[in-house]
């Protein structure tokens, strides 16, 4: 079974971001990591694909500037191949082109059978694409897999609700979006890091997809991110008093955030 | 941030799979193992299923093929988890009983004893000191008397890390009491031969979790192919070529785990507040921890040219010996900074910084003390004989 793996690689968390003043994105300069939000399809894939006994886990990604270092660590993870969406062209799409990059370059790859991808980017947060990849390549969407198995061509999944979990079936192929912990994901071995250096990436851009430039970066964002505020600053809690009735208070003030 | 040159990009990715291995699977349990005294013996099976005790090891074995800078990485990152027990226990599996193997046994030796210690699925131990000899290798006592296919050994050695886990030992013995140098063998004896007994479990200032054994052997009959390279009198040869690893692999851990112990401390001094405001923010408190952080990239600098040095294929003695010896030094002063940062709270037994205190303290003693270090740099600079 051929597994497509939706990945992006974003600057790292850990260090604090910057947006651009002009046009309110985040800046993609230095060096990006792998979003860990996608480890866990990574993860997934490579389990799946092991054992339906066989079959190859590719990469999908778009990024700036033909980075590849967070692919890097997926292919160190044990995935195939990766194809690398780059292309100056790229610069501002919004969630839709970015789908529709992702479609054509999953196309690219050829037979694949499912592609999973996280719900949402970890430094976007759209949580929009894996639907849009699926509608785009005319194929089911499932979302919030918190399970998945593959048996005889039949897929399922348990989706995640807020009460528990619904059974989810569809025929392959499919587009699955995967929760954070559906597996844990394995630590690249150093074996598997320098093997990841030799691993074929298959570096694209907007045209060899058979894309105009016009349905993606600026050219082709339907959204605008008109303007950014701050988050407020956290305010101070409230202080309880304790009088003897400060229990009632506490679970009252619990029960109103539905917490218990 | 610039990496020192020996690093290339798969270094870090390596970094962060240790630091996640650390951060997941050890940190967690750091302060129940060091109340138990000791660590589970899983540790090693995981660490070496990760491929992380083969880093510098040829694949044929199943190592990763790596460099001195992998191991370096590994080593940082383990003392990164503020326990110097781990970094200790599982670099002595890695660049002290075993280096020895990889460079002189032979195929069958490396069969048996180098491949499931890098798997993880054997732990080893290397045992040198005894109750009168040490770094002074040329007097131990413990004896092998070749008695046809075997080797009688008889003798004790003391401060065994991974004493009591040990599946075999890496020994040193006198085959040729009349030889001096030339008399020393490495053995690698089988824990579970008749004979072999750990006499004692010590006790210790730090590094509770790592088990630390006397060990007694009487007439422990050791068989022939389990004397490393087969060919008895180049024990000690094979133990300077082992010593370089053993040294910076030590520099290594004390590098992490004073990094670890720095950042804690900054961490601690942005949120403690006296007279209004966070101690860090005292001129007093900032200059000490800048002084440290200074000492400490003045450290790492050391350990990273040397590595490049042995990397570059030379045998720089004095330095590595300046670099084991700096850097457990630069510890020591900045874990009693930290301590003095923070104030009471870090007296706490439930303070890590306390730990990293008690712990550091061995980098000083083990693996040669300060005094041995600076025995070798004056060799190398004319003013001592040898």
């Amino acid at each position: 079974m051929n597994i497509a793996v939706c990945v992006k690689q974003i600057p790292d968390p850990a260090v604090p971001g910057e947006l651009d003043p002009e046009s309110h994105t985040l800046h993609r300069v230095g060096k990006l990591i792998l979003d860990e939000s996608d480890s866990f399809g990574v993860e997934m894939a490579l389990q799946l694909a092991d054992k339906a006994g066989g079959g190859d886990v590719t990469l999908i990604s778009m990024a700036p500037n033909n980075e590849v270092s967070g692919l890097r660590t997926a292919l160190a993870m044990g995935a195939a191949k990766a194809v690398l969406v780059s292309d100056p062209a790229l610069a501002g799409s919004d969630a839709l082109s970015t789908a529709k990059v992702l479609a054509q370059a999953i196309t690219r790859a050829g037979d694949v059978d499912l592609v999973l991808t996280a719900t949402e980017s970890t430094d976007g947060y759209t949580g929009t694409v894996p639907n849009q990849i699926a509608q785009l390549l005319g194929w089911p969407s499932l979302t919030f897999a918190k399970h998945v198995e593959v048996e005889d061509g039949k897929l399922t999944i348990r989706r995640q609700t807020e009460a528990g979990y619904d059974v989810v079936e569809s025929s392959l192929p499919a587009v699955v979006s995967v929760t954070a912990g559906v597996v844990e994901p394995r630590y690249p071995s150093f074996k598997g890091i320098m093997a990841a250096k030799n691993k074929p990436v298959d570096q694209c851009t907007v045209a060899d997809l058979g894309l105009s430039s016009d349905d993606v970066g600026w050219s082709g964002a339907r959204q605008e991110i008109t303007n950014v505020a701050a988050a407020p600053a956290r305010e101070a809690g409230e202080k309880v008093e304790d009088d003897g009735s400060a229990h009632e208070r506490i679970v009252a003030f619990l029960e109103a955030l539905k917490v218990i | 941030m610039a990496q020192h040159p020996i690093f290339t990009a798969e270094h870090d990715q390596l970094r962060s799979s240790v630091r996640r291995f650390v951060d997941t699977e050890l940190r967690p349990h750091v302060e129940e193992w060091e109340e138990a005294g000791r660590f589970p013996d899983e540790v090693f099976r995981r660490a070496g299923e990760l491929g992380f005790l083969g880093l510098h090891y040829p694949p044929r074995w199943g190592g990763a093929g790596g460099d001195l800078a992998a191991e370096i990485v590994f080593v940082e990152e383990l003392a990164k988890s503020g326990c110097g027990a781990l970094a200790m226990a599982l670099s002595v599996q890695t660049d002290m009983a075993t280096p020895s193997i990889e460079q002189f046994g032979t195929d069958d030796q490396k069969e048996r004893y180098l491949r499931p210690a890098i798997a993880g699925t054997k732990i080893a131990a290397i045992a040198i000191t005894e109750p009168d000899a040490g770094s002074d290798v040329a007097a131990i006592s413990t004896r092998a008397v070749r008695d046809g296919d075997v080797w009688r050994v008889n003798g004790r050695k003391l401060f065994i890390t991974n004493g009591t886990r040990a599946d075999f030992l890496t020994l040193v013995a006198k085959t040729d009491p009349a030889a001096g140098h030339h008399g020393i063998s490495l053995f690698l004896v089988d824990r579970d031969l008749a004979g072999v007994s750990v006499s004692r479990t010590l006790r210790k200032l730090g590094m509770w979790s790592s088990d630390t054994a006397e060990i007694a052997l009487d007439d422990v009959a050791v068989p022939h192919e389990n004397l490393i390279g087969l060919e008895p009198g180049r024990g000690f040869a094979q133990l300077m070529v082992q010593l370089q690893y053993e040294r910076l692999a030590g520099a290594a851990a004390s590098v992490g785990g004073a990094d670890a112990a720095l950042a804690r401390t900054i961490a601690y001094a942005g949120e403690r507040r006296t007279f209004g405001q966070p101690i860090g923010r005292h001129q007093v408190i900032a200059h000490r921890l800048a002084d440290a952080a200074t000492e400490l990239e003045a450290a790492r600098s050391l350990l990273y040219t040397t590595a490049w040095r042995v990397q570059q294929g030379e045998y720089p003695v004095a330095e590595i010996s300046m670099t084991k010896k700096y850097c457990a030094q630069v510890q020591n002063r900045l874990v009693d900074t930290c301590v003095q940062v923070f104030g009471g709270a870090g007296y706490l037994h439930e303070e890590p910084i306390s730990r990293a205190y008690r712990d550091a303290r061995l980098g000083r003693i083990g693996g040669g003390t300060d005094e041995i270090m600076n025995e070798v740099i004056a060799k190398r600079l004319g003013l001592r004989d040898g």
